[in-house]
């Protein structure tokens, strides 16, 4: 140990001070270029992605974002019919996640026994662990003949009046996509809504239960208000999860470049796009403008991030 | 209060108007709560149980010690895969734990307190940037112009390691007793002695945890290595990073496209071999994490 060492030769040894010349510098500056490298990544990150999509950006400007045509052979190119996947895939993902995770949060800070409050929250945190990739897999070969032969029949019998429940149910498609990210989605909202709903004061618990309220009362009295901002923010990190997930979303939604309203139909996403066509997309505007569907994705990606960490920060500190 | 109004024609030990349907509703509430999160580890096990019925039966030992078998033949494996799986990994943790744990060293012992937040912020940014961003990204600095190369991939997935272990390695080193640093500084050892000495062996149980989790979530990266290490000659045992290197994803997203059941079967294998890895790894992490997080927090 240290401390022996320095007590047997003190601060007056002679290659002991040495060493200290030489390694207290040496950390620090070490420490401190890994520190800028950090940041720096994050810098390039973006710097590379302009430059390289500069080429789609001076042919198609900013309506590149809005613009739904994508035609490789004419080399006319706009994501909007991917940018409208990515953000209804991922608003029902979270649409369905957000009240059930805070279902979870509550069953596992206020009603679960204490002795499986922990296994069932480490179960659900590690249905985080499964790759994406597997998971598409399985939404391949389990849930997409699922959907087709028996949720999406069932849904259109009852609701098939509704525009998102027409059409004639497919395997392949944004609901899948949906449900597949409902699942990716759901152990982060469901963890981060835990911890926020730990914060509460036990007092203010307390203080509901003696004025003689019921349990639900308490929590939609005490627990969600003081929670809230906590919750918008992991709904937020949520949603930004979902917007980037590539792969299992690939595997799953049918990959077509159209905007219908119905949830049976093949879509696309920005970052499913990306997987589907940059590994065979020709140098030139074709590759730059997959680029700028990774600058559009970025850019979006942080600014959900921004958000959702001032909200949680917010309200860790207050 | 009118409600004192209310409760008064009824006794001291009668229940309130309405305490009846309060309770059902509570009621109600606490089932729903129940079945959400009975839901979610039902979906877990759905999803784990899937892979072992679809695996199992498709792995054996040729399948883990075989390479492809060339176009069109039945059999072959994918051990070139799981080597080319492991090679990546490994290099890409190379960099990303001393990176990842130097800087957390830095935000926690030298950093002044606002350039230490603006790091741990932008790990966080980093953390949320999507992979297939980061692929494309490491594609327009490494690959464009050249070719796909191991170190691409690799260097990749390290990009998406540095944050998660930078920030376990910072909520550690976070917890590590500030009376350990000041015993050390009243001995007159300079910081970087009680930061090697004292501080790290310390926190080296949530720096593992830290790795650990960097290790599982790279493991099944698969987006960042579509772009920058998926061009491989299927056949051959390449283990050189400066050729594109066969690794487990990207093989199971292609069998999975595939429309031939005995490819769906090699998925499955595959799918299994790779689960089983990165499930193990996180509840290894799990375990070991909270020992240290107890032990330090005495």
């Amino acid at each position: 140990m240290s401390v022996t060492t320095a007590s047997r030769r003190g601060p007056f040894d002679i290659h002991a001070r040495l060493a200290d010349r030489i390694g207290q510098p040496a950390l620090r500056i070490l420490t401190t270029l890994a520190g800028i490298a950090s940041v720096a990544v994050l810098v390039w990150i973006a710097e590379t992605l302009v430059n390289q999509s500069r080429p789609a950006m001076s042919a198609f400007g900013l309506g590149f974002v809005g613009h739904t045509t994508w035609n490789p052979v004419k080399s006319t190119f706009g994501a909007g019919a991917f940018l409208y996947g990515t953000l209804v895939s991922s608003f029902i993902a979270l649409l369905i996640a957000t009240p059930t995770a805070i279902a979870i949060a509550i069953y596992l800070t206020e009603l679960a026994p204490r002795v499986i409050r922990r296994p069932v929250a480490i179960l659900v945190e590690l249905l985080a662990a499964i790759p994406s990739v597997i998971l598409g897999l399985w939404g391949i070969i389990f849930l997409s003949p699922f959907l087709g032969n028996h949720l999406e029949p069932f849904l259109k019998s009852f609701l098939g009046w509704l525009p998102l429940f027409s059409g004639s149910p497919s395997p392949y498609g944004m609901l899948n996509a949906a449900l597949i990210l409902t699942i990716m989605t759901l152990p982060i909202v469901t963890a981060i809504t835990r911890e926020v709903f730990q914060t509460t004061p036990g007092e203010l618990k307390e203080a509901a239960y003696a004025l003689g309220a019921t349990r639900w009362e308490m929590i939609r009295k005490v627990v969600l208000p003081v929670a809230r901002p906590g919750i918008v923010g992991a709904v937020i990190l949520g949603l930004g999860r979902a917007f980037g997930e590539a792969i299992a979303v690939t595997q799953v939604i049918g990959n077509a470049n159209q905007v219908k309203a119905s949830l049976f139909q093949p879509a696309g996403t920005l970052a499913a796009q990306i997987v589907n066509e940059f590994p065979n997309a020709s140098p030139g505007v074709y590759q730059s403008s997959l680029i700028y569907l990774a600058l559009v994705l970025l850019v979006m990606s942080l600014i959900v991030n921004i958000a959702a960490r001032v909200l949680v920060r917010r309200r860790k500190v207050g | 209060m009118e409600s004192s109004a209310a409760t008064q024609p009824h006794g001291l030990l009668t229940p309130a108007p309405g305490a009846g349907r309060r309770k059902a509703v509570n009621k109600t509430v606490e089932v729903l709560c129940t079945i959400a999160a009975a839901l979610a580890v039902a979906v877990l096990l759905l999803v784990v149980i899937s892979v072992l019925l679809k695996g199992l039966p498709a792995i054996n030992l040729d399948l883990l010690t075989k390479n492809p078998a060339a176009f069109g033949q039945p059999g072959g494996g994918i051990s070139n895969s799981i080597v080319g799986s492991a090679i990546l990994i490994a290099i890409a943790s190379l960099i990303a734990i001393p990176v990842g744990i130097l800087t957390a060293i830095y935000t926690t012992e030298f950093a002044p307190a606002r350039i230490s937040f603006g790091i741990k912020f932008a790990l966080d940014i980093l953390n949320g940037v999507p992979t297939i961003v980061t692929g494309v990204f490491i594609f327009g600095v490494l690959v464009v112009g050249g070719t796909q190369s191991g170190w691409a991939g690799a260097i990749a997935l390290s990009v998406v390691e540095l944050p998660i272990v930078a920030r376990a390695a910072q909520e550690v080193l976070d917890l590590v007793p500030r009376s350990l640093h000041e015993a050390g500084l009243a001995l007159g050892l300079k910081r970087w002695r009680i930061v090697l000495r004292i501080v790290l062996p310390t926190a080296l149980g949530g720096l593992i945890t830290g790795a650990v989790l960097g290790v599982a979530r790279v493991a099944g990266e698969t987006a960042p290595l579509l772009l920058t290490s998926s061009i491989w000659s299927n056949l051959s045992y390449t283990t050189n990073p400066s050729q594109a290197l066969p690794n487990i994803p990207v093989t199971i997203f292609s069998l999975s496209e595939s429309p031939s059941p005995a490819d769906h079967a090699k998925a499955w294998a595959a799918a299994l071999v790779l689960i089983l890895f990165v499930l193990i790894l996180s509840v290894v992490a799990r375990a070991f994490h909270e020992r240290s997080r107890s032990r330090l927090r005495g």
